[in-house]
């Protein structure tokens, strides 16, 4: 498959990064050399220098061979223009947009016969909607919903202090007391498929994959507390903050947006009626203080700047906040990142990336594709929703005589109303979804790939 | 300063006034009332002649006509138009003094509707007539007529200004792109809605020139009666006419514009319109309230006639109309009390009422509540809406400058009136009156009485109130700010 990526910003990149590893033909436009010239040196992918909105460019691109086009550059009028040239050159394309700027978005979804989209991301919005997921079910870094919102894949952290910390995978049913499945963990920026044996350690990541139920049982008896947040503030007054804020203030939760621009803060003001608009320095403490930091419920830090983030949510951890997120749109999550008290950390670009990336593999493949793709640990663990049909292998055999390839694991096994994390001696149907959990090297295409 | 241009357009208002003159004219040749006839006939010479000499020296209009032009203009417009649509009164010898026919006229265009007369009964048909008449002219403004009319230049943009200027409110907008256009939709409705209220007076069996000249006077929100006791005389169902079409009067007028494009919906969202008539609808209840104990010793038989009375007054108090039905003076405190506030509220913005308008006082509890917020939480940024939307700074730093203005010239006025040696009562709510452009105030300038007995300076002060209530205080203040007359 042909896949033109124009504009390669911080979700182009990524873009790349993910789909040059499979088997993807991919060109990249782009208006500066020097980013094309780095990315032609780290990954197999061709290069075309231009605006990308302008039909010579797509020609060099070979737009007319192309079946995707993925509109990334950072102005959504540039996109939409892109996208509907490359379409009137070749009606067969699909096309993918970024837009951003929440004024259009009633439009593009409206009008996407004219705009010629076949899907539209806005990073700040799916982040904001990760945002308030984790506010409404609080306890964990991550979260990410499968089978339609019955199985959860939840990202935990151990602690020194934590239960967990120095446990066997074999003996946490005791402390649990419910069936979950651990399905990967990362130490030191490294990810690992445990076995019963595994050991975990203060300052591991453990994924668990869980269904609803299940997942509150593990919360009570882990010891974290779960109660809603009802006073939240946010930090930094940019898009993300305004979605948040709107679907905040529609299910009735009092939001406190610090903004440093005057003029944004009005224009939040206006947007917002039912918000608290403050106009300040959320780097300073005392400010902090004085705005009532002490006995908020949550603290987002969602200004433009990671490392102000990454500093306020370090002072919101001081504080004791019960939730703190934090928004990382630059920084390579890592070791570092991660031995920081920064709570849940949200990446816009890599929630942008994970649902072109689902959108691409569902086309690649009509039949046996993924259902939902989430990058788990960044693009090193990945759980992939599959719907067994029957063209499927090893249909009704017990899971501990199928050989699968290595790094792979069968974490739960829907069938029909009933969820189960399966063990050695469940099997799968005709008809059942399955989430796998994939690590390492991987490329799953389609369930049957997970086989040796 | 543009002085040629604003001569022509100072020319042109008082031509259109003269024009206006001579239906009064026949009314008086009708009646064969020759001191009448005499007064109009040698005040529409006199004025022609002023027109004419204007525009031989204004002949060639030419450079630009801005904020400052407008303002001037609009404000030099109503004095010279005042200064000269007495002269009827004071040529035909009816009203004797100048300047108790200078008082007369400027209530009358001002819509006020205070008078220095003690029989206006005595007045002959013609007089009587132009005197109704003013209230109707000055309710819309007679330069937004003129706008409507007049092929003006090509640098209509600028026009803006005079339609700022002379109609009231806080925010005045335009209901079409076309200056002309909005002018001409303006001046039609209140065409219609006064003939419709003339058609309801008919009906009511009320004879032609009584239903003319009352109408004209709810129409321009003024107040002047033909009869000594206003319209108590007049049936139970002329006087619920009145108070309907006085409310109705009192009403923005881009709401009957909104109606009639099909935006009944957002007619009935509209704050004003809402803080409008709930004003009006809590006033009649309270007043009801307060009088049902009293309403034997006023000679009102049954609650409907307190209810009438209590009705008729608030909407004459709220809309700044000024008819009486029943000498209110005699009511419990309370109720003048309310009256009182009644005054200082007035009507809708963009309607031909006056007062503070109900949308300034939206605006004025809105800034006052986000400053009090803003000292509990300075950092806070709060926006003020208004139908759901934003209300620009600007219209909120001019509404409390308004509001500034408005105290401190009720303040000077009322020091300078009390030399007369009236009551505390009599003095303030004869400035409120006047400033507010509602007519009768309380206990010497009650409902039955009248403005004679004041002194020269005090009928001076008053007229300057009048005009500064009407044209909304800012076009005439620039008249005394030497900043306006200096060059640039």
């Amino acid at each position: 498959m042909k896949i033109i990526i124009a504009g390669i910003g911080k979700v182009g990149a990524l873009l790349v990064k993910q789909l040059s590893a499979a088997e993807y033909d991919i060109t990249i436009i782009d208006l500066k050399q020097n980013i094309l010239e780095d990315m032609v040196g780290r990954y197999d992918v061709m290069a075309v220098q231009g605006n990308c909105a302008s039909m010579n460019v797509l020609l060099q691109a070979e737009v007319e061979k192309a079946d995707l086009l993925i509109a990334m550059t950072e102005r959504d009028e540039v996109n939409l223009l892109s996208c509907m040239t490359a379409h009137g050159v070749n009606p067969k394309l699909n096309t993918i947009a970024k837009i951003r700027n929440p004024e259009y978005s009633d439009q593009v979804y409206k009008m996407r016969d004219t705009f010629a989209l076949s899907l539209v991301v806005n990073p700040d919005r799916q982040a904001a909607r990760e945002v308030e997921r984790l506010l409404k079910f609080p306890g964990f870094l991550k979260r990410d919903t499968f089978a339609k919102g019955r199985v959860e894949v939840v990202e935990l952290r151990v602690d020194k202090d934590s239960k967990l910390n120095n446990l066997a995978l074999n003996d946490m049913y005791k402390i649990i007391k419910g069936k979950v499945l651990v399905s990967a963990v990362a130490r030191k920026g490294e990810a690992i498929t445990p076995d019963g044996n595994f050991v975990l350690k203060n300052g591991d990541h453990i994924f668990v994959t869980a269904t609803m139920r299940e997942l509150t049982i593990m919360l009570r008896n882990l010891g974290i507390i779960a109660h809603k947040a009802k006073r939240i503030i946010i930090c930094g007054g940019g898009r993300m903050s305004f979605y948040l804020a709107q679907q905040l203030e529609r299910s009735g939760i009092t939001v406190q947006i610090i903004e440093h621009n005057y003029d944004r803060c009005v224009e939040l003001a206006n947007l917002l009626p039912g918000s608290c608009i403050v106009h300040g320095d959320a780097s300073s403490t005392t400010f902090l203080e004085s705005e009532g930091i002490e006995d908020c419920d949550a603290l987002i830090t969602a200004t433009g700047l990671d490392e102000m983030n990454m500093v306020i949510a370090l002072y919101g951890n001081n504080y004791k906040i019960p939730q703190v997120i934090t928004k990382i749109s630059h920084i390579e999550r890592s070791e570092i990142t991660d031995t920081l008290q920064l709570g849940s950390i949200i990446t816009p670009k890599e929630l942008c990336c994970n649902s072109i990336v689902r959108y691409v593999r569902a086309m690649n493949n009509q039949t046996g594709a993924a259902e939902s793709v989430h990058s788990i640990i960044e693009n090193e663990v990945e759980a992939i929703e599959f719907r067994v049909d029957e063209k499927t292998l090893h249909c009704g055999e017990p899971l501990r005589y199928i050989k699968f390839k290595p790094n792979i694991l069968v974490s739960c096994i829907i069938h029909g109303m009933d969820t189960k994390i399966p063990d050695g001696n469940s099997s799968f149907q005709v008809g059942d979804t399955v989430i796998i959990v994939s690590s390492g090297k991987n490329v799953i295409y389609q369930l049957n790939d997970i086989f040796a | 300063m543009n002085y040629k241009m604003m001569g022509r357009f100072i020319a042109q208002v008082i031509l259109i006034e003269a024009a206006f003159m001579i239906p009064a004219l026949l009314i008086s040749l009708i009646d064969e009332d020759k001191a009448a006839v005499n007064g109009f006939l040698t005040s529409i010479a006199l004025i022609l002649i002023i027109a004419g000499i204007l525009l031989s020296i204004c002949r060639k209009e030419r450079g630009g006509f801005y904020a400052r032009e407008g303002f001037v203009c609009v404000g030099l417009s109503w004095i010279v138009m005042s200064i000269l649509g007495c002269l009827p009164f004071y040529i035909s010898r009816e009203i004797p003094h100048y300047l108790d026919a200078l008082f007369e006229i400027v209530s009358g265009f001002t819509t006020t509707g205070s008078t220095i007369l003690t029989d206006v009964e005595a007045l002959s048909r013609g007089i009587l007539y132009w005197r109704s008449f003013s209230h109707w002219l000055g309710g819309m403004g007679v330069l937004v007529f003129l706008l409507a009319l007049a092929p003006l230049s090509k640098k209509n943009g600028f026009m803006m200004h005079i339609l700022r200027a002379e109609s009231p409110g806080p925010d005045v907008g335009k209901l079409v792109p076309k200056i002309k256009q909005t002018a001409r939709i303006l001046y039609i409705l209140y065409i219609v809605l006064t003939i419709l209220n003339i058609i309801f007076l008919l009906i009511g069996k009320m004879p032609v020139f009584d239903a003319v000249c009352t109408a004209f006077g709810t129409a321009g929100t003024g107040g002047f009666g033909i009869k000594n006791d206003s319209i108590a005389s007049y049936s139970p169902y002329i006087q619920n006419v009145c108070t309907i079409f006085m409310l109705l009067f009192g009403v923005n007028f881009s709401c009957y514009y909104l109606l009639i494009i099909g935006q009944v919906k957002n007619v009935f969202k509209d704050e004003e319109f809402r803080t409008y008539i709930g004003i009006v609808l809590g006033s009649i209840i309270l007043i009801t309230w307060n009088l049902k104990d009293v309403a034997t010793s006023l000679g009102y038989s049954g609650i409907r006639e307190t209810i009438r009375h209590a009705a008729f007054q608030v909407s004459t108090i709220v809309t700044t109309t000024g008819f009486a039905t029943t000498d209110f003076d005699l009511w419990p405190s309370f109720s003048k009390s309310i009256l009182v506030c009644l005054m200082i509220i007035g009507a809708s913005a963009g309607s031909t009422g006056g007062g503070f308008k109900c949308g300034r006082m939206i605006l004025v509890f809105k800034s006052l509540r986000r400053n009090i917020r803003k000292i509990l939480h300075p950092q806070k940024i709060q926006v003020i809406k208004n139908n759901g939307r934003m209300v620009d700074e600007k219209i909120i730093e001019n509404t409390n400058a308004y509001l500034a203005a408005y105290v401190i010239i009720i303040m000077i006025s009322f020091i300078i009136i009390s030399l007369d040696g009236f009551s505390t009562t009599t003095n303030i709510t004869a400035v409120l009156a006047c400033f507010n452009n509602i007519g009768p105030g309380l206990e010497a300038v009650g409902p039955t009485c009248n403005f004679g007995g004041f002194s020269i300076l005090s009928k001076l002060v008053l007229i300057m109130d009048m005009l500064a209530g009407r044209l909304e205080i800012f076009p005439i203040l620039i008249l005394f700010s030497r900043s306006t007359w200096t060059r640039r």
